[in-house]
Order: structure tokens, then sequence, then C-alpha cells
């Protein structure tokens, strides 16, 4: 059994697909930053058989969380502040995304102008589709590239 | 300042207005010829387009004005590397209004968000070409008095054509029209189009045969294969005649049934189908000017009284 101590303050990401921690650690920026992170990868769990942990200590409004309903909407949000839960956050898709995501379509002007910003705008709120303000290409797996 | 990206840009009542207009000039060319007197129109192209480009600036000197530009990226800044948010700013300072056609999708709203004139896209790659839209739905609605209410039949690439993705989705905003989509399996329709048709509670089908349908039709879309679309050359040559309109096909359509084609055609519709009073596809060409006239006087905000 593996034990991963309390934080003091910052983030329980809990129930995230096993395996798409990485990701979402990417996702979040959190390799551009100087706080603690504990990836706990295939634990156990009722609901989901195998399930991912991101623990975060950083500053509460540090985070850009609207990232996390594209992601994955199950994803359970647990702020934490001396040392105790203190709420637990409910995602909503964000009308925008900017700088996330990385438009894979060849026929996109952000193929070529290096310089603009990747922006992905929510088209579809009940089928969760979004797609690149500049071409329209739909969000999707073949999209999901960080940009770096 | 206002820009024309996509044809839904305008509500319904804005493109009755423009149709209007368009429908006056036609009526009374003479009124508009100074209209835009000492204004100029950059026409940048940064892919080949004769038709498009020599429509607008057919267009700026119908009004009077008068056209600069390139139309080709190799005769551009662009080949030196400059970016489309730099040359729309040096384009700003030199004329009123920019056209723009570029490989690149988006490029033209790339381009409107740093422009100081407006900017109308004139087609960028496979996603967007508001003008041609706004050329078919004039000329159905001066050819067949309405805009609504009619079966029509989308024939040919149905895949990668940007002009009938356009067209559905302007057609979607009219009541009463049911699509029939003639194409080979390969170029079929994309699944988000219909989609939108089934939500939206607007019937359609989907068939091979150009020939069944022809009865039924109150108006037909021909489409070229584009050579330009494809990544597989063999692909290309392989579907590019699969439809082929003769006379012996329009015999079987109705009277008043019209041929619409946005141009250029190589080989889907039949040269002596053109001497059938129900070919429009030069009229439309002509009402492409008309359009673009009225494009013009509506994103600069002139009124000719």
């Amino acid at each position: 059994m593996l034990n991963v101590g309390k934080i003091e303050e910052g983030f329980v990401l809990d129930h995230i697909q096993a395996g798409k921690s990485l990701t979402l650690y990417y996702n979040l920026g959190l390799d551009k930053k100087d706080c603690t992170v504990a990836m706990i990868m295939n634990a156990k769990s009722g609901k989901m058989g195998k399930k991912d942990i991101l623990k975060v200590e950083c500053d509460i409004d540090d985070l850009n969380m609207d990232i996390l309903a594209v992601v994955d909407h199950n994803i359970t949000v647990n702020v934490v502040k001396d040392g105790e839960i203190v709420e637990k956050k409910e995602l909503v898709l964000p009308k925008e995304i900017h700088n996330v995501f990385k438009c894979k379509n060849p026929r996109c002007i952000t193929s070529i102008e290096q310089g603009l910003p990747h922006i992905f705008v929510l088209a579809d709120e009940k089928k969760e589709v979004y797609r690149c303000k500049y071409c329209e290409e739909k969000y999707s797996q073949r999209v999901k590239t960080v940009v770096q | 300042m206002r820009h024309l990206m996509s044809p839904l840009d305008f509500s319904v009542e804005e493109l009755d207005a423009l149709f209007d207009l368009a429908n006056d000039i036609e009526k009374n060319p003479k009124k508009y010829e100074h209209a835009c007197e000492g204004l100029k129109l950059a026409t940048c192209f940064y892919e080949p387009s004769t038709r498009t480009r020599l429509s607008f600036e057919a267009a700026m000197l119908n009004l009077g004005g008068k056209v600069l530009g390139f139309s080709d990226a190799n005769s551009s800044s662009a080949a030196k590397g400059e970016s489309v948010s730099d040359t729309i700013r040096v384009i700003s300072c030199y004329a009123d209004i920019c056209a723009m056609r570029h490989p690149k999708e988006g490029a033209p709203m790339v381009a409107a968000s740093k422009s100081g004139i407006p900017v109308i896209n004139a087609g960028d790659g496979g996603h967007q070409h508001p003008t041609q839209t706004l050329t078919d739905l004039l000329t159905i609605r001066s050819m067949k008095g309405r805009l609504g209410n009619f079966t029509i039949g989308l024939c040919g690439d149905l895949k990668f054509g940007r002009t009938v993705h356009s067209l559905i989705n302007a057609l979607m905003r009219y009541e009463g029209i049911h699509f029939v989509f003639i194409s080979p399996e390969e170029l079929k329709i994309p699944d988000y189009i219909t989609e939108k048709l089934k939500e939206a509670g607007i019937t359609y089908e989907e068939v091979i045969s150009l020939e069944d349908v022809m009865p039924k039709l109150d108006l037909l879309y021909m489409t070229r294969v584009q050579r330009e679309r494809f990544f597989n050359e063999e692909d290309y040559v392989r579907l590019k005649d699969f439809y082929i309109l003769t006379v012996d096909k329009m015999e079987k359509a109705k009277e008043d049934m019209l041929v619409l084609h946005p141009l250029p055609r190589v080989n889907e519709i039949a040269v002596e189908v053109d001497d059938d009073p129900r070919a429009a596809y030069f009229k439309q060409a002509q009402y492409g000017v008309y359009v673009r006239m009225a494009l013009i006087l509506t994103l600069l905000e002139i009124e000719v009284a």
C-alpha cells in the first residue's frame, strides 16, 4: 500500500480516468509551475475499478480549472485549505479555451502562423463539442495535443 | 466596422436587404456607377482564382472605384514570410476594403481581427466561400422568386465541396426545403451536416443516381470534383467523371427546374446543356457581380439615393 501525505493548500483531483493524469499534468501547465505535485496512477476505486489522483500543492487561484471539464467532467475537484477539504468544485464547460489544445487541421492558418493563439470555442454545449475558432475543426482525441 | 467571414454573418432580414439592393443594381446600373468614386478595393489572393478575383474587380469598377492587389502568394510579401496580420495592417493604409482568398482556413478571420478596413472572405481553403453562397442565394431568389419551399438536389463532391456546405447552412434558415444529396459513396455529405439537418427537422435523402431523382427537383446544384482537395491523385481520377449532366438527363427534369454551378465546370455538365433555358450557371456568374457590388456598398456603408 502506497501512502501519500495530506496537502495543506491546493487541490486534490480525484476520479481521473486511469492513465490520464500525466496528460492532465501538462494540460494544467503544472510542468511550468514551481509547486509540489503527487501523481497517483492506477489506484483502486470502488466506482471506477482503477483511477488516477493528482494532488497539487499551490495557491487556490493559481490554476485554470476550466480545462478539467473539457478533458473529463467526471473528475472530482476538492479544494484544500489548512489541510481540510473546504469545497468541492463543480466543473463547467468554458466558452473558450485558449492555448491549451493545438488545432491539428493541416489546412488551418494556425499551422503556418506560429504566433497565433490556439482558440477553441464551445460550439455545442449539450454534446460538449468544441471547434477551432479559425477553421472550425472539431476538437477530438486527434487534437488533444498540448500547446508547448 | 463590419466584415464578411461566413454567409451566416448576415441575418435573413439583412440578406433580404442585400439582395434587394443587388436587384436594384441589376435594374439600374447607371445609378451606382459613381457610388465608390475615390475608393479602392484590395484583392489579396494568396492562391489563384481568376473568376472570383475578376468578379470582385468588376464589381468595384462598376461602382466607379479602383482596384489593386496580388493574385498569388509568390508575388506578395507572404513569400518573404510576412504574416497575414502584418499584411492586412499595411493593406489597410492603401485601400478602403479588402477581399482576401487564402489556402489556409481562418486566414481572413485573422486578417479581420487586425484590419482597419472591412475584410471580405473570398474563400479560405475548404472552409468558407461566403460570396459564392450569396451569389447562389441571389440567383435562386431572383430566378425562382423565393428562397424556400423547393426541393434542391446537390450533386457531385459533397464531401470536400465548401460551396455546398455553405449553401446548405444558409438554406437551412428558410422554410420548406427538401435536400437531395447525390454523390458517390466516397464523396458523401459529412455526418455533421446531416446531423444538423435532423436536429432542425429538415428532410433530406442521400442517393447515388442522378437520373432517378431528376423529375422531383426544382433546383439542381452541380459541383466539380476538385483536384486540389485530394491528397491522392488516383482517387481524383476515379471520381472526377462520376456525374455528367446531359441533354438526355435534362429531359427528365421539370420544365422550370434550374441548373446551378459555382463554375468553373470541367466535364460534369455537357456543353450541349448550355443552350437549355434552364441552365442558369452563366446568369449565376452575372449575379455574382451584382451581389458583390451590393456587399461592397453595404460594408462601406454607402447609400445611393
